[in-house]
C-alpha cells in the first residue's frame, strides 16, 4: 500500500493533471479543500481535521457523506474511518454532513465509460479515470450505482490515517516527544509513559498543524474491522428497537403537517380544483396550490391526507401516451435505424451468420416497475426570508440544495440540507419532486416548519419507474455450441430522463440502454448488441441495478435458449464461452456450491443458471424449482459473486439476499400498467414484490479474485430473474419471455 | 379520549375515526410504529393491544379497548425483548423501516405459538412486507427467539 500522498494523487486528484487548470475547481487537499463545509460553521474551540472527521467539545464525529437507505452505508463508512483513526465506531457520532462538492463521487460515473468492466487495458482504465473528472467538477455528490465502497475504500481510510497522525503530531509537540514514539487507541494518544491525551483535547492544536500525509495505510493483516465476520452494523440495535429516526419520524415543536396530490400524468398541470369541502375539515390550516397539484397544510398528517383526498381536481393531460398498449407500440416501433443509439458490441459477422439456416428468434418484454420503498416520500422544510432548511432522505443532496436555491430565490449558501436516514430507496430518492413540493408549501407559511408526507397511493401514482423494454433476439447454434447472438433492445434513455429533470441531459449515447447485455464476458463468435433509444413516454428513473435489471433477463434467458437448442449443458457452455478469468471462476464456484450435475434433476424439478456482470461485479446464480400442482416453488438459490475485497461479510450476505429477493419478487409478481396516464397499481396489494412464504433458501459465496474492490448493493439483482425463468424452463419446458412471470405461470 | 401506551396514560382530543397509527405518531410523537401503506398490506404499523398484534393504521382510535404496546414498549436498547435481541444477533435489519412491525408481529406470534414450525413461521410472517429482502434472517431470528424464550 502506498503512502497517503501518492494515494491522494492517484485517487482524489486523479484527472487533475489531465485538466490542467483544474486547480480552480478542486485542488482537493486536506489543508485547503476548495469547499469544505465543515469549516464554515465551526464554533469557537472547534477544529476540523479532514472533511470526514470532526472533533469538537462534544466528542468525535465521523462524516459519512454517502446516504444510507438500508444498505448499511453509514456503518461501512464509519468503520473504514475507524479502522485507521482508532476509535470505536459504536462510540462516536455519525453525521451525513452537509451537501458539498468536496464529497463528489468519482466512482459512480465509471459505469458510463464505453469499456466493459472486464477490460482493464490502460486505455480503458484511463477512460474510467476521466469519468471522475466531470463528477468532480460537478461536485456530483450522489449515492448510487453500488459505488459507496469503491469510492470510499481508500478515501475514508486515508482520512482516518491523516487525522490520527496529525493528532499524534499534536500530542508529540505537547509532550515534547517524537511522534513515532506514540500509539493510539480508542480515541486517545498514548504517550511513552503510558499517560493518555484524548483526541478531543488535542484537536485545537492539531488544527494549527500541517496535516501529516507521509504515512502508509495500515497493512490488511492488522485490520480490526475490515473483512471480519465479527463486524456488525453500528445502528442495528437502534433499528430493532424503534429508536432509529428516519426522516419521516423527525418533529419540531411548531411544525405543521401536510400532504399533496399532484397530477399523476407527469408534467400535466391542474385544470381546476374545488377545495371547499377540504377547507372546512378539522385541522385544516391552508390549501396551497403547488406545481401540477394541490397541497393541504393541517395539524396532523392523517387530517392533511383526508383533506387533500377531498379536493376535487381536474387534471390536464401530459404529453405522452395514456395507456400501456400505446406505450408498448412506441417501444416496438423504436427498433429501427432511426432510433439506433449504441452498438458497443459487434463481434464477428452477425448479418452473414444469421443470413440463412436455422435462426432462433424471440421477443422479450420487460415491464415498468415501481421503487416503492416502504418509507413514503417525505420532507420537512422551513423557509424564512434569508434561509431555507431542508430535512429529508435524499441520494442527491447537492441537487436538492441547488433546486431549493432556485425555487426560493435564496443564495445556495442560505440553503441547508440535512440528509436523513431512509427507509429504503432502490433509486427512488435520486428524484426530489417531494422536496420541491414541500418547499412550495413552506413558502406559503414562512417561518413554520412543514412536514409533508405522501400517501402510499401518491407514491405509486408518482414514481418515476424502471423503464419498460422490448427486445428482439436472434441467434444460431452450430456443432453443439452457441455460435451467434444478436440482441436489439428498445427502451427510453433513463439517463436522459433523469438528468433532464435534475440538471441537464448529457449528449451522446446512453450505455444504460444496453448495460448488462453488451458488456458480458462471453466469446460468442458472432455477437451483437444494439440499443435503440425509444421516445420517452412515462418519465423513468434508475431502479436497483438500472439497465442491467432488465437486460440481464433478456440477455441471459436468450443465451439459455440457445444453449438448450445446442444441446449443451447450461453451466458448462457458459463457462466455455467465458473469456474472463474472474468471471469464469464465479461460474465454476456456483457450480461447486450446488453440486451442479445438469439442469434436469428429476420429474417436475429443474435448475436454471444465469450470469450477469453488472457494476463490474460478475455474479452467477443457480436456482432450483419444483413444479407443484399449485404452481412453481422456488426451493434454493446459490449465488457466487466477485467483489475484489469483502469489507463486511455479514452485510455483504444481507445485500445479496436483498438483491436476489428484490430481483425474484419483481420478476414473479410485479409490473406497473398504465391506463389514462395512471398506474393501475395503487398500493402493495397489487405490487407485492416477494412475501416471506415465497422466499427460498439462499446460499452466498463472495470471491476476492477481482483486481478492484466493488460494491454489492445492486449486482445480486440482475441474474435472479433469468435464473428463475431458466429454472422454470428446465422444470416444465415452458419458456417465459416476459416479466412478470406470473402472467404465464403460477407461483406458490 | 384516554389511551394507555407503553404503561403511560394519555388524554388525546382526536376524532374517533382517526387511525391509532396517526394518534401515536403525530399526537403523541411515538414514532416506532411506521406508516407504510395505510391499508393493512405492509404491517409496518403493527402494535399490540393487550398483547395481540394489530394493524394500527386500520384500528380507529375510538375502537381501542385495551392497553397499547409499541416497539418502544416491547424492549429498550438497554433491555431488549428476546425477539429484538435475536434480530440484533442475526443482523436482520437493512433499512429497518418494516422491522418495528416485523418484531411486534413476531413477538405476538411467539406468545401464542412458542414452538412454531417453519410453515407456521412462513404463514404468520407473510402479512408483513419487507422491501429490502430480510426474510432469510427473519426466519432464523424467530427460531433463535423461540429457543431463548422457551429457555431451552
Amino acid at each position: 500500500m502506498g503512502r497517503i500522498g501518492n494515494i491522494a494523487r492517484r485517487t482524489f486528484l486523479i484527472g487533475s493533471a489531465a485538466v490542467a487548470g483544474g486547480v480552480a475547481f478542486g485542488t482537493y487537499a486536506y489543508k485547503k479543500p476548495t469547499d469544505n463545509p465543515l469549516l464554515d460553521h465551526l464554533g469557537e474551540g472547534e477544529s476540523a481535521i479532514t472533511p470526514y472527521v470532526r472533533i469538537d467539545g462534544q466528542g468525535i464525529t465521523l462524516i459519512t457523506p454517502r446516504a444510507d437507505f438500508g444498505q448499511g452505508g453509514y456503518s461501512t463508512q464509519a468503520m473504514l474511518i475507524a479502522e485507521e483513526l482508532d476509535v470505536d465506531p459504536n462510540a462516536v457520532r455519525l453525521d451525513p454532513g452537509p451537501p458539498s462538492a468536496a464529497y463528489y463521487n468519482g466512482a459512480v460515473m465509471e459505469e458510463a465509460s464505453p469499456f466493459p468492466a472486464y477490460n482493464t487495458d490502460p486505455i480503458a482504465e484511463r477512460a474510467r479515470s476521466f469519468m471522475h473528472v466531470p463528477a468532480k467538477l460537478l461536485g456530483l455528490q450522489i449515492t448510487g450505482g453500488s459505488s459507496t465502497v469503491p469510492d470510499t475504500f481508500v478515501k475514508l481510510r486515508s482520512a482516518g490515517c491523516v487525522a490520527r497522525e496529525t493528532l499524534k503530531q499534536a500530542a508529540a509537540q505537547m509532550a515534547g516527544v517524537e511522534r513515532s514514539a506514540l500509539k493510539t487507541q480508542n480515541g486517545q494518544v498514548i504517550l511513552p509513559d503510558g499517560k493518555t491525551l484524548s483526541y478531543v483535547e488535542l484537536a485545537p492544536l492539531a488544527a494549527t498543524l500541517d496535516p501529516v500525509m507521509d504515512v502508509p495505510l495500515r497493512d490488511e493483516s492488522t485490520w480490526k474491522y475490515i473483512g471480519k465476520d465479527t463486524t456488525k452494523r453500528v445502528d442495528m440495535i437502534a433499528r430493532c428497537t424503534g429508536t432509529f429516526d428516519y426522516g419521516i419520524d423527525l418533529a419540531f415543536d411548531d411544525m405543521v403537517y401536510a400532504s399533496v396530490r399532484a397530477n399523476p400524468g407527469i408534467g400535466g398541470g391542474v385544470k381546476s380544483y374545488d377545495a371547499n369541502a377540504a377547507q372546512s375539515m378539522r385541522g385544516v390550516q391552508k390549501i396551497v396550490p403547488i406545481t401540477s397539484g394541490v397541497g393541504v397544510i393541517a395539524d396532523n398528517t392523517w387530517r392533511a391526507m383526508q383533506a387533500v383526498n377531498a379536493i376535487d381536481i381536474t387534471w390536464d393531460a401530459p404529453d405522452y401516451p395514456a395507456s400501456s398498449d400505446e406505450i408498448w407500440q412506441v417501444l416496438e416501433n423504436a427498433i429501427s435505424d432511426e432510433y439506433q443509439d449504441t452498438r458497443n458490441r459487434d463481434d464477428g459477422d452477425i448479418d452473414a451468420a444469421l443470413g440463412d439456416g436455422d435462426v432462433l428468434e424471440a421477443t422479450y418484454r420487460i415491464p415498468f416497475l415501481a421503487h416503492a420503498p416502504l418509507e413514503p416520500m417525505n420532507a420537512i422544510v422551513k423557509v424564512s426570508d434569508d434561509k431555507c432548511e431542508i430535512w429529508t432522505g435524499t441520494q442527491i443532496p447537492g441537487f436538492v440544495k441547488a433546486h431549493a436555491a432556485t425555487m426560493t430565490g435564496l443564495d445556495a449558501d442560505q440553503v441547508f440540507v440535512y440528509t436523513q436516514p431512509m427507509g429504503g430507496s432502490f433509486g427512488r430518492r435520486l428524484e426530489d419532486t417531494y422536496v420541491l413540493q414541500t418547499i412550495e408549501l413552506a413558502m406559503a407559511v414562512k417561518g413554520t416548519p412543514v412536514k409533508m408526507t405522501w400517501s402510499r397511493e401518491e407514491d405509486f401514482a408518482h414514481d418515476y419507474p424502471r423503464c419498460a423494454q422490448v427486445s428482439r433476439a436472434r441467434g444460431k447454434v452450430a456443432n453443439g455450441q452457441v455460435d451467434s447472438l444478436d440482441l436489439s433492445i428498445a427502451a427510453p434513455s433513463t439517463a436522459a430522463s433523469w438528468f433532464g429533470r435534475i440538471a441537464m441531459a448529457p449528449p451522446g449515447p446512453d450505455a444504460s440502454l444496453v448495460a448488462g447485455a453488451w458488456d458480458q464476458p462471453f466469446a460468442i463468435p458472432n455477437y451483437r448488441v444494439t440499443g435503440y433509444r425509444a421516445p420517452e413516454t412515462v418519465p423513468v428513473s434508475s431502479w436497483r441495478s438500472v439497465g442491467a435489471s432488465g437486460n440481464g433477463f433478456l440477455h441471459d434467458c436468450f443465451l439459455d435458449e440457445l444453449i438448450h437448442r445446442a444441446g449443451a449443458d447450461p453451466l458448462m457452455e457458459r463457462i466455455r464461452l467465458c473469456h474472463h478469468d474472474v468471471s469464469r471462476k464465479v461460474l465454476e464456484t456456483v457450480g461447486e456450491m450446488c453440486n451442479w450435475n445438469g439442469h434436469a434433476i428429476g420429474e417436475n424439478r429443474g435448475r436454471g443458471v444465469a450470469f450477469t456482470m453488472a457494476f463490474s461485479v460478475p455474479c452467477a446464480q443457480v436456482i432450483e424449482v419444483t413444479n407443484t400442482p399449485d404452481g412453481i416453488k422456488i426451493d434454493n438459490v446459490w449465488v457466487a459473486a466477485d467483489v475484489g475485497k469483502v469489507v463486511e461479510p455479514i452485510n455483504l450476505e444481507a445485500q445479496i439476499f436483498g438483491g436476489v429477493i428484490f430481483g425474484l419478487g419483481h420478476a414473479m409478481n410485479c409490473e406497473l400498467t398504465y391506463d389514462n396516464y395512471v398506474p393501475d397499481q395503487t398500493n402493495y396489494h397489487r405490487f407485492e414484490g416477494m412475501r416471506l412464504y415465497q422466499c427460498p433458501q439462499i446460499m452466498v459465496k463472495a470471491l476476492e479474485n477481482g483486481a478492484k474492490i466493488r460494491g454489492i448493493g445492486e449486482p445480486g439483482v440482475p441474474p435472479a430473474a433469468p435464473a428463475l425463468a431458466n429454472a422454470i424452463f428446465a422444470a416444465t419446458g415452458q419458456r417465459i419471455r416476459e416479466m412478470p412471470l406470473n402472467k404465464h405461470i403460477n407461483f406458490v | 379520549m384516554k389511551l394507555n401506551v407503553n404503561g403511560n396514560e394519555h388524554e388525546v382530543d382526536v376524532e374517533p375515526d382517526m387511525p391509532l397509527l396517526w394518534v401515536l405518531r403525530d399526537e403523541l410523537n411515538i414514532t416506532g410504529p411506521k406508516y407504510g401503506c395505510g391499508v393493512a398490506q405492509c404491517g409496518a404499523c403493527t402494535v399490540h393491544i393487550d398483547g395481540m398484534a394489530v394493524r394500527s393504521c386500520q384500528m380507529a382510535a375510538g375502537d381501542v379497548d385495551g392497553d397499547i404496546t409499541t416497539i418502544e414498549g416491547l424492549g429498550t436498547p438497554d433491555a431488549m425483548h428476546a425477539v429484538q435481541a435475536a434480530w440484533v444477533e442475526h443482523q436482520v435489519a437493512q433499512c429497518g423501516y418494516c422491522q418495528s412491525g416485523q418484531i411486534m408481529a413476531a413477538a405476538s406470534f411467539l406468545d401464542v405459538n412458542p414452538e412454531p414450525t417453519d410453515d407456521q413461521i412462513d404463514h404468520a410472517m407473510s402479512a408483513n412486507l419487507c422491501r429490502c429482502g430480510t426474510y432469510p434472517r427473519i426466519r432464523a431470528a424467530i427460531k433463535t427467539a423461540a429457543k431463548n424464550l422457551s429457555g431451552t
